[in-house]
């Protein structure tokens, strides 16, 4: 395998494949869908520790922090002042100043208000956090984000678990040319043949999290996001023949009887 | 004779004692000051003065930390395996 590294604000990443925390049995099968998935970029969200029940596992005990680069997020952040209160709390918890910048516009569709994003964006680029914001597969929106300092942008496939697949790919294709930061696509993501196109596409990495944590068997799923995600950029960087409407034949016809 | 007071922490009445800080505070509900952020009547503080902030009569405090998460909306649920389209 060639190296093929994906370098993110000076920060190198192994893996192609970024994935979530979420909704899985338990911190064991977290732990093994995540090892089996080769990830080496997790999110994570920041919430009210549990001051009832001490005995509760925390989620860093089974994800070594200097294993994994941990990526926080502002997940259920509705406003510009949450999402911003979040992103501080994240860092103020000590990881690094990183986040995943998430403002959600509505419930139902947990799409982002982008005009929110923006902004909130800008508020923490200016206090030196390194913003990689959740976006719509807007690619105005995206290269705005590209353009106010976000060294990566993340367009949605479809509403966040979901796993309706890519839903607007020439989007997604004019988002991979005209912006000029990596482009990782996230949310929507439903099984491998999703994955492995987006990179096709020529996305730089693929973040999800229901498609493996929803999964009848999660850790095969994470096993096949791998293979998915890593076949899905050799065919982009191999170069794909053009689709062509009528046959041409494989065979010689030279020496036939 | 130390005074008690009532604070607010997680959203949880509680009390402490006079004097104490918000150092005194988590080790007492003993968390790890390790990965935690904690906010005091919405002033995110720093680590080095957990030690240093006394409490007073009706400060909320909120502590915070990572948990599992992706992309979802906290406190939605899932079903596994579910097939709706």
């Amino acid at each position: 395998m060639y190296d093929d590294r994906l370098v993110i604000a000076g920060r190198e990443f192994k893996s192609r494949l970024w994935v979530g925390t979420g909704k899985y049995k338990d911190f064991a099968e977290t732990r093994k869908a995540i090892e089996v998935s080769g990830a080496d970029v997790v999110t994570v969200a920041v919430r009210r520790v549990n001051i009832t029940d001490r005995s509760k596992e925390n989620l860093l005990d089974y994800i070594d922090p200097k294993k994994y680069t941990i990526l926080p997020n502002t997940a259920g952040c509705y406003t510009v002042e949450d999402a911003v209160r979040y992103a501080r709390l994240a860092r103020a918890a000590g990881i690094s100043d990183l986040v995943k910048l998430e403002v959600l516009g509505d419930e139902k569709t947990l799409f982002p208000d982008t005009t929110g994003l923006i902004e909130a964006a800008r508020i923490l680029i200016k206090e030196g956090f390194i913003v990689l914001p959740y976006t719509n597969d807007d690619p105005i929106v995206a290269k705005k984000l590209a353009d106010i300092g976000c060294p990566a942008v993340m367009p949605l496939a479809a509403p966040i678990g979901s796993g309706l697949g890519i839903r607007n790919p020439y989007n997604l294709k004019i988002i991979m040319e005209t912006v000029k930061v990596p482009i990782i696509v996230d949310a929507g993501v439903g099984t491998a043949s999703d994955a492995a196109l987006a990179m096709e596409y020529g996305a730089d990495a693929v973040l999800m999290n229901t498609a493996i944590a929803g999964a009848k068997d999660p850790i095969a799923m994470a096993e096949a996001m791998k293979y998915a995600v890593h076949a899905g950029r050799l065919a982009y960087k191999a170069g794909r023949i053009p689709r062509k409407l009528y046959a041409t034949a494989s065979s010689p016809i030279e020496g036939m009887l | 004779m130390v005074e008690a007071l009532q604070i607010q922490v997680n959203g949880l009445p509680r009390d402490c004692q006079s004097g104490s800080t918000i150092g005194d505070l988590l080790r007492e509900l003993e968390i790890k000051t390790e990965r935690v952020a904690v906010e005091l009547n919405l002033e995110i503080l720093d680590r080095k003065d957990f030690d240093v902030r006394s409490l007073k009569a009706g400060d909320r405090v909120e502590i915070l930390s990572f948990i599992g998460g992706g992309g979802l909306a906290f406190g939605e649920r899932l079903e596994r395996g579910r097939t709706d389209v």
